[in-house]
């Protein structure tokens, strides 16, 4: 019917398209068969290895209280390109956001990747997220992702047990790639210490992705998985009763408060005031909350008991006499004349009151006797047995040192103070080899001068002198409750034995119990308990005398030692001293007698913040001279 | 010439054949693809990509019972009423414009019940028929100007419609019927410009500087006249030809310096030119599905870049990528085998008709079906620009399906009643 010409152009055709289709061919041999990159790609795209976070362990107080425990919180994740039609208003108002706000973390989120989920807030409220997840139909691209907080139910005790922060760069330079941006670990305190404990063991798993970064199942069926395993429980020797009380009693001053019990070792209670609730340091208001901290001109986050230091002044006086005793330059019965001052080498040396002589050492004790005291010293450091001053004062400065003072305890905290002995050197470098003697360190024999002491070595020394002459390295942990096997951390039990001879504990003791019982700090007596202590009032560069107070009751097997210290309240017996008593009160009775309800009502409604406010006395960080 | 007592004997069967297959792939493909775990094949229920596969199912029933309709109907029904349906789609297609159901960001859809459909779609089969019938009339020979301009016409009306319509990748489409028209007599150096045009086009967007180009284009007309500088009239004409590629370069430059944002992108990304992150995004994730496929894919529903959706439109238009992934080379190249086979065969079929009508139709199908495969599998591997159509009778989509089954069984028929055309 038509005659073809061009049937030729058939062929043409047909090479176009198997020219085309080779050409295809060959891009596909070039990307599924030669070029090897695109499965590491596609495994990367769509497997993940994800960490899995363990709960961390609980604390308990001795009693068996819980006092630290995890509580669920929301972070809301948002895949920005699947969220355009999410119902931003209603979002806003759930979340307590302004529409600007919502704006800023989607744009946040889009920055990271529009295709992946990002978190768009962090830390919601298990309220707050329960009235998001009823609506959560109406945000497509919002997702909810559990984690958990550290919750402390009492509110206190806040240096002690710390806070759990993010881990910042050098932490995770330092895990060998274990911590990653965004995992928490504890930041100070026993969360700080025992982080390996409390915080138990990441595990892995490796998940499918899809494009929005939501799980789709397990890779593999979880055959490369690895189980997190939780922290330990850990069982602390605070009472928290007592931490409590104590930080009643210490509200609106500054100081500290730390107690021991003498036969364990075991830390009972430990106060700083002023302190602050832990609560303040977790979720999302950590950080917030923690720059005012930071910026307090009081200091809260500084552990006054652990890492301030002061002269002990007078509590330090049953040392200088057991040094005495101990070294034979004096007997038990030794009489100072005492007319209010010591002629000594043409200083002024004056006793803080008139009381009569006193004849032997516990009454020495019991009025504090300056005077006392300097010649106690100067007995020792005049030691005839030594030729010069650099052996007598090294061997009184290693007595005191046998007791834990002028080095850190090695407390179960992040960080302690080491307090201070004066070495012999740093009197030879300041003096000359030949240019010092005992009247130019006179007023260590009063606990005054370059002595420094952390609250702690005084409560410890105190539990020393209450056990006749040794210590167990005071420690916060009792034990932990193993959820997995692993090296097992046991408070080191050894007994630490001071090298004083154990028959010159009965008449310091003896004066530690005049003191309360008939001394200076006769306000303070407890019917039926016999406490024993030493008051202090401590001379300071930043103000008032800091009012300081060291003892352990009852006086034969003594069941805590307390060291007290108020600062810039004044002398010992005004407030550290009280304080003190209601402590050992309320922690040997469990209760306080109606006769001293006053007393416990005036120390916990005292307030001395004015004398701390700026200008009119330093911010103390230590008591040194 | 003796009537054949049933009319399935003259049907082409190794055509349905292929037909089938590449129909039942698809479905298999579309299940893979929008695959979740317990996904029945069947779902039909719920408002996101899983119930493609139950769909496209009834739309293969639905295709199949048109089919046999059209298998039916005496093929010179379409021969008749060529003008007739080409014609009445015309005002269908300004319609849809304005009174059309919007959809996809495009007004040129039309609505009957859950029923919805492109008459773009179909304009490509109404405009086959209308060429063919053109093409077949006495007297008409395409080297003659005046009938080139109409058959130029014939395609350019409906193209210039749907690129008003705003689907500009179904408008691209029509560009391929210049097949045909060369299988017909068209002047051999239609397709030769038509090349040089592509092939300076990308030239001048891959070149970073315009005066390289100038300079080559120079150096290469100096070279030749050189070496023909006796004849006089060839100087002339390859003076003129650098003269004019030089303006053109300079054009399209011109140009794409001014197109949008969204549409350079798509032409960087074909070019492998750097682009802002995420925008080539579409092309990255099906080059990487395809490649991670190896020798033999990842094995059936297993494809991780399918399954946990890193390739968008993996069901429609990147169905492809999701073969290439779970099936690896051997599917892939299967599948380019299968059209392969198909177009050979339907040109086959095309050669031995003695009806011109029926032989420019069948051209038309070839051309339609070759570009589709061209442009669709060669976006999913990254050789050919993103323009958003279907891999026939393979991706998901109803009126697609129904489109493509319609001007291939209509083919189907009209060969199967070849005898009955006296010579």
């Amino acid at each position: 019917m038509n005659k073809d010409l061009f049937q030729n152009r058939y062929n043409v055709v047909r090479i176009i398209i198997v020219v085309f289709a080779a050409v295809f061919v060959l891009r596909l041999a070039y990307l599924q068969l030669f070029e090897k990159k695109y499965d590491k790609i596609a495994f990367d795209n769509a497997i993940k290895e994800v960490e899995v976070y363990p709960t961390r362990g609980l604390v308990y107080d001795r009693k068996g209280e819980l006092i630290v425990y995890n509580e669920a919180i929301y972070d809301i994740m948002v895949t920005p390109r699947l969220a355009k039609t999410a119902d931003s208003p209603k979002i806003c108002s759930l979340l307590k956001l302004t529409m600007e706000d919502y704006s800023t973390r989607m744009a946040k989120a889009r920055q990271y990747s529009a295709h992946k989920a990002s978190v768009f807030m962090k830390q919601v409220s298990l309220e707050d997220y329960q009235r998001f997840e009823e609506s959560q139909y109406l945000f497509p691209g919002f997702d909810g992702q559990v984690r958990t907080i550290r919750k402390y139910p009492h509110n206190c005790a806040a240096v002690i047990l710390g806070d759990v922060g993010e881990v910042d760069d050098n932490q995770i330079k330092n895990s060998n790639g274990y911590y990653k941006p965004g995992d928490y670990v504890g930041q100070s305190g026993l969360e700080r210490y025992y982080e390996k404990e409390l915080g138990g063991t990441q595990g892995k798993k490796f998940i499918y992705v899809d494009v929005h970064n939501r799980e789709q199942g397990r890779f593999n069926d979880g055959k490369y998985d690895t189980a997190a395993i939780a922290g330990d429980n850990l069982y602390s020797t605070i009472d928290i009763k007592l931490q409590e009380y104590g930080e009643q009693l210490m509200a609106n001053k500054k100081g500290s408060i730390i107690a021991i019990e003498p036969e364990t070792g075991e830390i009972l209670c430990m106060v700083s005031s002023p302190g602050y609730d832990p609560n303040l340091l977790c979720g999302a208001i950590r950080g917030e909350n923690f720059k005012k901290l930071v910026f307090d001109s009081l200091k809260p986050l500084f552990n006054r008991a652990t890492m301030a230091t002061y002269s002990p002044g007078s509590t330090f006086k049953p040392l200088v006499g057991l040094i005495s005793l101990d070294e034979g330059v004096q007997g038990e019965i030794y009489t100072v004349p005492c007319n209010g001052f010591y002629p000594f080498a043409g200083l002024s040396l004056k006793c803080s009151h008139h009381h009569p002589w006193a004849t032997n050492i516990e009454y020495a004790l019991a009025q504090s006797c300056n005077p006392y005291f300097w010649q106690t010293f100067r007995n020792a450091i005049e030691n005839p047995k030594y030729t010069r001053i650099q052996d007598s004062y090294g061997q009184w400065a290693d007595y005191c040192r046998s007791f834990g003072l002028g080095s850190r305890l090695g407390i179960d905290l992040p960080s302690e103070a080491r307090g201070n002995i004066p070495s012999i050197n740093y009197y030879n470098k300041i003096y000359g080899e030949k240019g010092w003697h005992s009247a130019t360190i006179i007023s260590l024999g009063i606990g005054q001068g370059e002595i420094l002491v952390t609250p702690l070595q005084l409560a410890n020394f105190y539990a020393a002198v209450g056990n006749h002459g040794w210590y167990i390295k005071p420690h916060l942990v009792k034990t932990f409750q193993k959820v997995h096997d692993k090296n097992e951390v046991k408070p080191d039990l050894k007994k630490i034995y001071a090298s004083i001879d154990t028959r010159w504990y009965v008449p310091v003791n003896d004066g530690l119990r005049q003191v309360v019982e008939a001394g200076t700090a006769i306000e303070s007596r407890i019917e039926g308990i016999s406490l024993c202590g030493k008051t202090g009032t401590v001379q300071n560069s930043h103000g008032d005398h800091h009012s300081v107070f060291a003892g352990f009751a009852p006086k034969d097997n003594p069941k805590i030692a307390i060291a007290v210290v108020v600062e810039n309240a004044g002398f010992g017996a005004t407030f550290a001293c009280p304080i003190a008593s209601l402590m050992v009160e309320r922690f040997i009775n469990d209760t306080i007698a109606d006769n001293r309800k006053a007393k416990e009502k005036k120390m916990m409604e005292t307030n001395l913040l004015d004398k701390y406010a700026l200008g009119k006395n330093m911010p103390v960080t230590n008591g040194h001279h | 010439m003796r009537k054949e007592e049933k009319f399935t004997g003259n049907i082409d069967w190794i055509t349905v054949l292929i037909y089938v297959v590449l129909v039942l792939i698809g479905w298999a493909a579309i299940y893979s693809a929008v695959y979740t775990e317990g996904l029945s094949p069947f779902n039909t229920v719920g408002r996101d990509t899983t119930v493609n596969t139950g769909k496209q199912f009834q739309w293969i029933i639905a295709s199949a019972i048109f089919a046999a309709i059209i298998l039916i109907i005496d093929g010179k029904f379409f021969v008749t009423f060529s003008y007739v349906i080409y014609g009445a789609f015309i005002p269908l297609l300004i319609g849809v414009m304005f009174f059309g159901a919007e959809s996809h960001g495009q007004r040129n859809w039309i609505r009957i019940g859950g029923f919805q459909m492109q008459p773009s779609e179909l304009v490509k089969f109404t405009t086959s028929l209308a060429l063919a019938k053109y093409l077949s009339t006495l007297n008409v020979d395409i080297r003659r100007w005046r009938d080139k301009w109409i058959a130029f016409a014939i395609i350019g009306i409906p193209m210039l419609i749907v690129i008003v319509q705003g689907d500009a990748g179904s408008a691209i489409v029509f560009v391929v019927f210049a097949l045909v028209l060369f299988r017909e007599g068209l002047e051999s150096y239609y397709l030769i410009i038509g090349g040089s045009v592509i092939f300076l086009s990308l030239l001048a967007l891959i070149v970073p500087h315009l005066w390289y180009l100038w300079i080559a284009f120079a150096i290469v007309a100096a070279l030749l006249i050189y070496f023909n500088f006796k004849n006089r009239r060839l100087v002339y004409a390859i003076a003129g030809i650098a003269l004019i590629a030089s303006v053109y370069v300079t054009g399209v430059n011109f140009i794409f310096d001014h197109l949008k944002p969204h549409q350079k992108d798509r032409i960087n990304v074909l070019l492998g030119k750097e682009v802002e992150k995420g925008k080539d995004w579409n092309i990255r994730q099906s080059i990487i599905a395809i490649g991670s496929g190896g020798l033999t894919g990842k094995g059936y529903l297993q494809g991780t870049q399918t399954k946990l959706k890193f390739v968008p439109e993996q069901s429609t238009d990147f169905i492809y990528s999701s073969i290439g992934e779970e099936f690896g080379f051997a599917g892939s190249v299967l599948i380019i085998g299968l059209f392969i086979a198909l177009l050979m065969r339907l040109m086959y079929l095309a050669e031995r008709q003695r009806s011109k009508y029926s032989r420019v139709y069948g051209y038309c199908v070839v051309s339609i079906l070759f570009f589709h495969f061209l442009i669709n599998i060669g976006m999913a591997i990254g050789v050919a620009p993103v323009i958003g159509i279907p891999l026939p009778f393979i991706s998901y989509g109803g009126s697609s399906l129904l489109a493509f089954t319609l001007l291939l069984f209509v083919f189907i028929r009209l060969d199967s009643q070849r005898l009955e055309v006296l010579r």
